[in-house]
């Protein structure tokens, strides 16, 4: 029951948010001076011929009609027309919406193995010199700019060194090797920022659960600390693991932004931050409502994965 | 005093901090009198100049303009606004949070579902469509992240108020005919100040950083003005050429931040009697 009615809350803010979001949108659009028929005839607009494109259109119908059909398009894939180029806005989002996952997906699967390995050790051996070294330097990365660091790895592997490019040029024609090769600094540079705050979290996780009264319990028993940490531990670790993974990875998404300009990475975060600066509003829309979409879809997962792994939290008192 | 006294057993760390806060604003507030070029004056034109050939003490940018002085134009800056912002944001979700606490009811779920669906997107995100809709100029700025960090501000004050809310002398006061403002400022106020001081440098953190991130990527403070994040982007391209020169605004974003979280670490451990758990 508590499971159900939480996905159910979730559900209903993350799709109140995103409602709300494209009808913010959707007025500022209006709101802008000059419209779509204006535009499109320029010298030619006389105000009948605007009139009959409107008509044509159908731009002299009321926004709400307008709003609902466009939101009933873009849930079907059409996603409208950017204001730069008019080009549509799905065949521009396409590969580099491929890219953006790619660099994520490839970034997380370095970056969870290392954060949950370096978290655990850091928790067990906790105040020893190793848990010192290794909590100073997550401190430090996460005080330092996602930029800094990613300059950081240019000044030394791109220009220093010379292993690397410095600037991510990825293309679909590249073969895998090659891809990786090219885009080995922002893969880098987002691991390193996604370990920081994922190990932290997990260390914060483990030393609190080992100091709930049934691990003091084990240990009173005489029990020995493999078996406390395998047998008693482990299982009522996952839960608290869980959540700090989907958590990250739902950073990830935000700091994929970040990570793309500085590399120049042809993704969807470099398109909608140029879209911004451009203020091409539908295709912002688009990639605001992607992005935010699997957020919050990666944020409910965090927590229905919680309460499947830890049956307690099903019945909240 | 009681500051000077208390940072004295402080610990290497704090007081690392204190200096180094200490002189980013004094750099900061006597930026035009330690300057020694205009914030956008250009020396040579030569993109960036070495030191030795320009004659400065970090050479010059990549329209030929004295890196330190706009380094020293930036703190002045980009500070200054973090500040602000953090104030703002403060004075709002303080306000709007004793208030929910205080009035409870439906006053309390109306403020606490808005401030959710806020919560439940990525500030970057959020600051990016209200740029792209209105444009990037300043107030636009200041007021988008101050509303952003406020809904922060709202649950801790929120959350402490409520304890406080409860408490005997409160009660006295509310049965003494005090007011709503009255009650929210001579007793709550005085009772939260603690711990929201603490979460006050590490909402100015994330404000600074958010700003700088904001600036990097070109929707953040404009040019000609000097700021540190817009001073990384603009410089970024010469690192290529293995020239550092975007390394150090950045370099003075991240001493900054880590400073001020130092000085936080502190507060934090100092006042970890006094504080609730929440």
């Amino acid at each position: 029951m508590g499971l159900l009615r939480l996905i159910a809350r979730r559900t209903f803010f993350g799709l109140v948010t995103l409602f709300a979001i494209t009808l913010l949108i959707s007025l500022a659009i209006e709101a802008l001076p000059g419209d779509f028929a204006e535009q499109r005839l320029g010298q030619a607009a006389t105000p009948e011929t605007v009139a009959a494109i409107r008509t044509q259109l159908g731009l002299d119908r009321p926004i709400y009609i307008r709003y609902f059909e466009w939101l009933g398009s873009f849930v079907q894939g059409d996603m409208g027309v950017s204001l730069a180029n008019r080009r549509p806005v799905a065949e521009l989002m396409q590969t580099r919406l491929g890219n953006t996952l790619y660099l994520a997906s490839l970034s997380a699967m370095v970056a969870i193995p290392l954060a949950l390995f370096l978290g655990i050790v850091a928790a067990l051996y906790r105040e020893s010199l190793l848990d010192k070294i290794i909590s100073t330097c997550t401190l430090g990365a996460i005080s330092l700019p996602e930029f800094f660091i990613g300059y950081i790895l240019v000044a030394l592997f791109a220009v220093n060194w010379q292993i690397f490019p410095a600037i991510s040029n990825i293309s679909d024609s590249m073969s895998f090797w090659d891809k990786l090769y090219v885009s080995m600094l922002p893969i880098v540079t987002l691991t390193f920022v996604i370990v920081a705050h994922m190990m932290r979290m997990t260390r914060a996780a483990i030393i609190n659960l080992m100091q709930s009264p049934f691990i003091e319990m084990a240990q009173l028993k005489g029990l020995t600390r493999s078996r406390i940490i395998v047998h008693h531990a482990l299982p009522n670790a996952l839960s608290p693991i869980i959540n700090v993974i989907v958590l990250n990875m739902a950073y990830l998404v935000v700091g994929v932004v970040v990570v793309e300009v500085v590399f120049i990475y042809p993704g969807l975060g470099l398109l909608m931050v140029d879209s911004v600066r451009a203020r091409d509003l539908p295709l912002v829309q688009a990639c605001i409502l992607i992005f935010g979409a699997t957020y919050i879809l990666l944020n409910m997962l965090a927590d229905i994965l919680a309460i499947i792994a830890n049956p307690r939290m099903r019945h909240p008192r | 005093m009681r500051f000077l006294k208390s940072l004295r057993t402080a610990g290497v760390p704090a007081q690392i901090g204190v200096v180094v806060i200490f002189i980013f604003v004094f750099a900061a507030v006597f930026a035009p009198w330690l300057a020694p070029y205009g914030e956008s004056e250009v020396i040579e034109p030569v993109p960036w100049a070495s030191p030795e050939e320009s004659g400065t003490l970090l050479g010059l940018d990549q329209l030929g303009r004295d890196l330190y002085s706009r380094l020293l134009y930036g703190a002045r800056n980009t500070i200054a606004l973090a500040f602000f912002i953090t104030c703002l944001a403060f004075f709002m979700g303080m306000v709007t949070g004793f208030f929910a606490a205080t009035v409870g009811r439906w006053v309390d779920s109306f403020l606490s579902r808005i401030v959710d669906i806020i919560m439940a997107f990525p500030t970057l995100f959020f600051a990016l469509i209200v740029l792209s809709i209105f444009g990037t100029s300043i107030p636009v700025l200041v007021f988008v992240i101050a509303l952003l960090d406020s809904t922060r501000v709202y649950r801790i004050a929120r959350a402490l108020a409520m304890d406080i809310n409860v408490m005997e002398y409160v009660e006295v006061a509310r049965l003494r005919g005090e007011g709503l403002w009255w009650i929210m400022r001579r007793e709550i106020l005085p009772n939260t100040l603690t711990p929201l001081l603490a979460e006050f440098g590490l909402r100015f953190c994330f404000v600074f950083l958010f700003i700088s991130n904001l600036s990097f990527l070109g929707i953040g403070i404009q040019p000609p003005s000097a700021d540190w994040g817009a001073m990384v982007r603009e410089n970024g391209v010469a690192i290529t050429y293995g020239i550092f020169t975007p390394l150090v605004p950045a370099a003075a974003i991240a001493t900054l931040t880590i400073a001020v979280n130092l000085v936080v670490d502190w507060f934090q451990r100092k006042t970890a009697g006094l504080r609730e758990e929440y």
